[in-house]
């Protein structure tokens, strides 16, 4: 049927590679229940925010995305043709890694290690260095290239941990606060950069974060969960709720800058 | 062993050369030395450090189980006992919320107990004291072969894991995103790192084992801003001090084990005053 194969050839061009399916899903540690019932459908070239209060099951829920923690459930990747399914490449930058800052490890090792098979002990590839430098110019960031990961700030390596979840491309991009504690430039730079990745690179991405601001900003789609999903819909949906900032408000509209921001009593955000 | 004996000869024509032992321990120190370095450096990394304590500790209860069944040389039943061990305690590790340290702590006094409550039945320790100090000057050939057959397999599985145990080391999240599978790959590292020190155990001592394997790894890390430089630092310092440590016990008549893990302390000891200079 080359009729039918053209279609699906053009979108799997169309729509780069997959979308992702969470259905009834839910995470159970011991006897404590952390997520249930979730059902998510989140298509390519999208930015889904999760948002929720403090022990919401957050990093929970992208942790059993990874395959860290074991699922109830399905989680299914869809090819574009939308029947097969296949094993997807899942890029992912943690919170804040929690690593041995006096390790001596390069970025250039921590790369090389994650790429390819050649033990590091005995030196790097010149091919491999250019990928790497490569990589790490994607995200403004190719001087920190023989540093050690200790000697890193938290913006400069929040950057190396996307340049290294971009590579190879992912298919899913999962960010987990991934500019928690960082300066308000150094978070701005950051979401520039992945919404020109995600244009570029047609990325699927799932972003938890506190920054309601930022969130409203560069996600078109925002999840408000809590054990499992209360809300879901665009950031003005959500903040605009009545019910929704009655329980886990408010949000306001800051006519200003037409954003929205979130605010609790005196303005301090739930962190 | 013929051709190390004559190539000695060759490269070092002094009197403690003549002496065949002195030969053997030789070896013996050139195929624990860089095998410590490149196990410690991980283990360092891993903030393992204690593990590998445990496992030295623990051998006495795998020699007490091997003179109970009454094997002569307890060798198998301490690797075979280690292992079990290492097991043990990483699978604990995943399956309880307990601190590390803790369940570590724990199994490492339980064994050590248990091992001296054994061998000292009747009275008769003072026969299993060369398992703490260590005595590599009595290394045989045949001895020196299974070292060097450690060697060798500790140089393929790292040929083929190293990266992978890399990046377990620096975060556990993101190797498991990179899809390595993080619990099979710690397994085996502690399996690795068990079996390493209960082979070397009776020619370094159970009491300095640890340090032997940790201060090389520390005190090349202070001074080394990548992974090559690290492993290239702490094999000369296993290498210098191990020689060095060798002849000095020779004419000072101490214990070989120890006054290598001296001047590797010294080492580190150097390293780490130069530190702030190099950073």
């Amino acid at each position: 049927m080359p009729c039918a194969n053209a279609i699906q050839k053009q979108q799997t061009k169309a729509c780069g590679l997959c979308c992702t399916r969470l259905e009834d899903f839910g995470v159970k540690i011991g006897r404590t229940e952390i997520l249930r019932d979730i059902n998510l459908h989140i298509h390519c070239g999208e930015l889904m925010a999760v948002i929720g209060p403090n022990g919401a099951g957050k990093t929970t829920l992208l942790k059993a995305i990874l395959g860290e923690i074991s699922h109830t459930g399905w989680l299914r990747f869809l090819d574009a043709s939308n029947c097969q399914a296949r094993k997807p490449i899942v890029g992912y930058v943690p919170q804040k890694i929690d690593f041995d800052a006096g390790a001596p490890v390069s970025v250039l090792d921590l790369f090389s290690a994650a790429l390819s098979s050649w033990p590091v002990c005995l030196g790097h590839s010149r091919r491999l260095q250019e990928r790497t430098e490569a990589s790490l110019l994607r995200v403004r960031a190719d001087h920190l290239l023989k540093r050690r990961l200790g000697d890193l700030s938290g913006g400069e390596l929040q950057r190396v941990l996307l340049a290294l979840a971009l590579e190879p491309k992912p298919d899913l991009l999962l960010m987990d606060e991934p500019v928690s504690g960082i300066d308000v430039q150094g978070r701005e730079m950051f979401y520039d950069m992945v919404s020109d990745l995600r244009r570029n690179y047609d990325l699927s991405i799932i972003l938890v974060s506190h920054d309601l601001a930022l969130v409203s900003q560069y996600a078109e789609r925002v999840v408000l969960i809590n054990k499992t999903v209360i809300c879901d819909g665009t950031p003005e949906d959500i903040f605009s709720n009545g019910q929704i900032n009655l329980a886990y408000g408010p949000f306001y509209i800051d006519s200003t800058g037409g954003k929205q921001t979130y605010a609790k009593n005196s303005g301090g955000a739930i962190a | 062993m013929e051709i190390w004996y004559s190539l000695v000869d060759h490269l070092f024509p002094f009197a403690w050369a003549q002496h065949i032992f002195m030969k053997n321990a030789l070896m013996a120190v050139l195929l624990v030395g860089p095998m410590f370095a490149i196990v410690g450096t991980m283990i360092v990394n891993n903030n393992m450090a204690f593990y590998s304590d445990t496992i030295g500790h623990s051998a006495l209860t795998g020699i007490a189980i091997g003179v109970l069944l009454g094997f002569g040389d307890p060798l198998w039943i301490m690797v075979i006992f280690s292992i079990v061990l290492a097991l043990i305690i990483s699978s604990l590790k995943f399956l309880t919320t307990a601190s590390t340290d803790t369940i570590i702590g724990s199994v490492s006094a339980a064994m050590v107990a248990l091992g001296i409550v054994i061998l000292s039945r009747g009275g008769g320790f003072a026969k299993y004291s060369r398992f703490l100090i260590g005595d590599i000057l009595s290394i045989t050939p045949k001895e020196l072969l299974i070292l060097a057959i450690a060697f060798g397999g500790v140089i393929l599985l790292w040929g083929f894991m190293f990266n992978r145990f890399l990046l377990v080391s620096v975060n556990m999240s993101l190797a498991r995103s990179r899809g390595i599978p993080v619990h099979l790959i710690e397994i085996l590292f502690c399996v690795a790192a068990a079996v390493i020190v209960t082979i070397s155990i009776q020619w370094v001592g159970i009491l300095i084992i640890n340090s032997f394997l940790i201060l090389p790894a520390a005190a090349a890390r202070n001074i080394t801003k990548n992974i090559r430089q690290y492993h290239v630092v702490a094999v000369l310092i296993t290498i210098v001090s191990g020689i060095a440590g060798l002849l000095m016990s020779y004419y000072l008549a101490t214990a070989t084990g120890a006054t290598i893990v001296l001047i590797a302390a010294l080492f580190y000891l150097l390293t780490f005053i130069w530190k702030p200079r190099f950073l």
